[in-house]
């Protein structure tokens, strides 16, 4: 008898599958042949533990999806530690590495900016990037030619806007934005918004909302608006976090979009820390874009937003650049050292979607992803 | 008495795999071992996997059916982080703990059962993740999720059934070679 035949008799014999007779004799070779006996305690053994692991793994995930679930209800205490007592923590917590860090950091600071200095190209050509904003009128026009399909575009436009604001207006370009706080505060990309007259963002359920801007930073292509509408309802927290760190060349990415109607999820990896022509401000990433995935977060797999999605390079396959997510911090100390108003604006740090697996992270993350609409 | 009452109703619910039941056990106890662990150099995200994994050692011990519960659930959840956390510290060498509260039972066999589960269940999850696909898809198809070989050989794309369950035995021995050489390794 060979192992496999073996095996498959010990498997019938454990799950009882075998005929009368046949069981009676394999008993009674179990009883004469120790190293069946051995095989049937062995494989019982094995089968257990094949059990029990499946059933830890499943009740893991379990408890992943009702810790995310109870802490956007903020029914478990969001992890925040305040003033002081936050102060001493990181600072026992972190010294060792700090120092070390910060003397690292000065040395490579000092090399690397030689280095650029030496090498950096002198002249720009700025056209080679397309920023990805969607020009909603442009695709009405390409649809026309089709012939029937525009009106119905052209109506659900049209139906959308009569439905947000008496005066109607329509909406000709777009991109993406996402939340930043709960009380309704979203970022994009500055030339998504720019010239706008009226901007309104489309949450994924396809109810629109009126907003106005109340930051942009034009070189650094990033714009702060406000949700200003009364139907606006904002939720208890972010499931998200912002990075303040970098990312790391060759992480794995993924993104949410409004390149067209519907929310469109994207993965890639970082492919370079710096942008286009080695501009520091922004990253390369390698993902798909299209019209209308400016302003798209880009994440990491714990679901913290390393970047937001601002353009590609016009000739080369997949080059897509982001900006660097530390620069929402800033953006954010620019707006409230300019306006006291916005001081209670606080941007999420912690993110309760590590663990959970891609398709739970999207369905929570899609409900916090805006398409920005412009007129 | 009442309070009893709704303690046991809720590790019924825990052994019947109730979400409704997990979810009560995870809301009414995760701030305390939150403000245990933060409050000793740990994360909230050292908080979550500490907790967690307290869950999974009541989870275990309700399933197993023997359990009996003689002190408040809240005690019996903080004990085993409690000790859950003096572990990790003590791996880090930072070992102290201030607490607020001194309401704990020994909990060492449970630790002990724990542990042991514990090391099986990474073993078979390494024995798992270098055994490589197809064959981890074929087991998990057949063994987790209990579908018949006529349903796999269609999935997989075997030609018939017996092809299938042939394979299947090969990825099988293969898998208990991979696990049994490392539960060796760590059962001594």
């Amino acid at each position: 008898m060979d192992d496999l035949t073996i095996l498959d008799a010990v498997e019938r014999y454990i799950a009882g599958d075998m005929l009368p007779d046949e069981r009676v004799y394999f008993e009674s070779l179990r009883k004469s042949n120790p190293e069946i006996d051995q095989a049937v305690v062995e494989h019982t053994f094995f089968l257990q533990q094949m059990a029990r692991y499946e059933n830890t793994r499943q009740f893991k995930a379990v408890l992943d999806e009702t810790h995310i679930h109870l802490a956007e209800r903020g029914e478990i205490e969001s992890p925040r530690l305040k003033g002081r007592a936050k102060v001493v923590y990181l600072f026992n917590r972190y010294k060792r590495t700090a120092a070390i860090a910060a003397s690292i950091a000065g040395i490579l600071m000092l090399s690397i900016s030689a280095v650029v200095w030496s090498f950096s190209p002198k002249s720009h050509s700025p056209n080679e990037v397309v920023n990805l904003r969607r020009d909603i009128s442009n695709i009405t026009q390409q649809v026309d030619k089709i012939g029937q399909k525009t009106n119905r575009l052209e109506q659900q436009v049209n139906d959308v806007a009569a439905q947000s604001s008496g005066i109607a207006p329509v909406y000709t370009s777009g991109g993406t934005g996402f939340l930043i706080d709960t009380k309704g505060y979203i970022v994009t990309n500055s030339h998504v918004v720019e010239n706008a007259r009226y901007i309104a963002v489309q949450k994924s359920n396809g109810q629109d909302l009126k907003a106005k801007l109340v930051f942009t930073d034009e070189k650094r292509d990033l714009a702060i608006l406000k949700i200003i509408d009364t139907a606006f309802k904002s939720p208890a927290s972010i499931p998200y976090a912002i990075k303040r760190s970098s990312a790391n060349v060759a992480e794995p990415i993924f993104s949410l979009g409004y390149p067209r109607n519907d929310i469109v999820y994207g993965e890639g990896y970082l492919a370079a820390k710096t942008g286009y022509n080695g501009d520091t401000l922004s990253c390369q990433i390698s993902i798909t874009a299209n019209p209308g995935n400016s302003g798209s977060p880009i994440l990491n797999r714990n679901g913290e937003v390393i970047g937001i999605l601002k353009g590609k390079q016009s000739l080369v396959e997949d080059a897509v650049f982001a900006v660097r997510s530390n620069y929402i911090y800033d953006a954010l100390a620019q707006l409230q050292k300019s306006d006291t108003a916005y001081q209670n604006i606080k941007l999420p740090t912690n993110s309760s979607l590590k663990g959970a697996d891609r398709t739970q992270q999207v369905k929570k993350i899609s409900d916090y992803v805006y398409m920005v609409k412009v007129n | 008495m009442k309070a009893e009452q709704h303690q046991i109703a809720l590790l019924q619910g825990l052994a019947r795999n109730d979400r409704k039941a997990i979810e009560t056990i995870y809301k009414e106890n995760f701030n305390l071992i939150q403000a245990l662990v933060v409050n000793n150099n740990g994360s909230t995200e050292d908080a979550k996997d500490i907790f967690q994994e307290a869950m999974i050692v009541l989870y275990q011990k309700v399933q197993s059916g023997s359990f009996e519960l003689n002190c408040q659930l809240k005690t019996f959840v903080y004990s085993v982080c409690r000790r859950l956390w003096l572990k990790r510290l003590m791996q880090q060498s930072k070992y102290s703990l201030h607490e607020n509260t001194e309401d704990f039972v020994l909990v060492d066999e449970e630790m002990e059962e724990h542990e042991k589960r514990d090391n099986e269940f990474t073993v078979m999850e390494k024995a798992m993740g270098s055994l490589g696909e197809p064959c981890k898809s074929l087991l998990e198809a057949f063994y987790l999720q209990k579908k018949n070989m006529q349903e796999i050989a269609g999935t997989f794309g075997y030609t018939n059934a017996e092809n299938a369950k042939t394979q299947k035995y090969k990825c099988l021995m293969r898998l208990k070679k991979l696990f049994f050489t490392q539960y060796k390794n760590v059962t001594p």
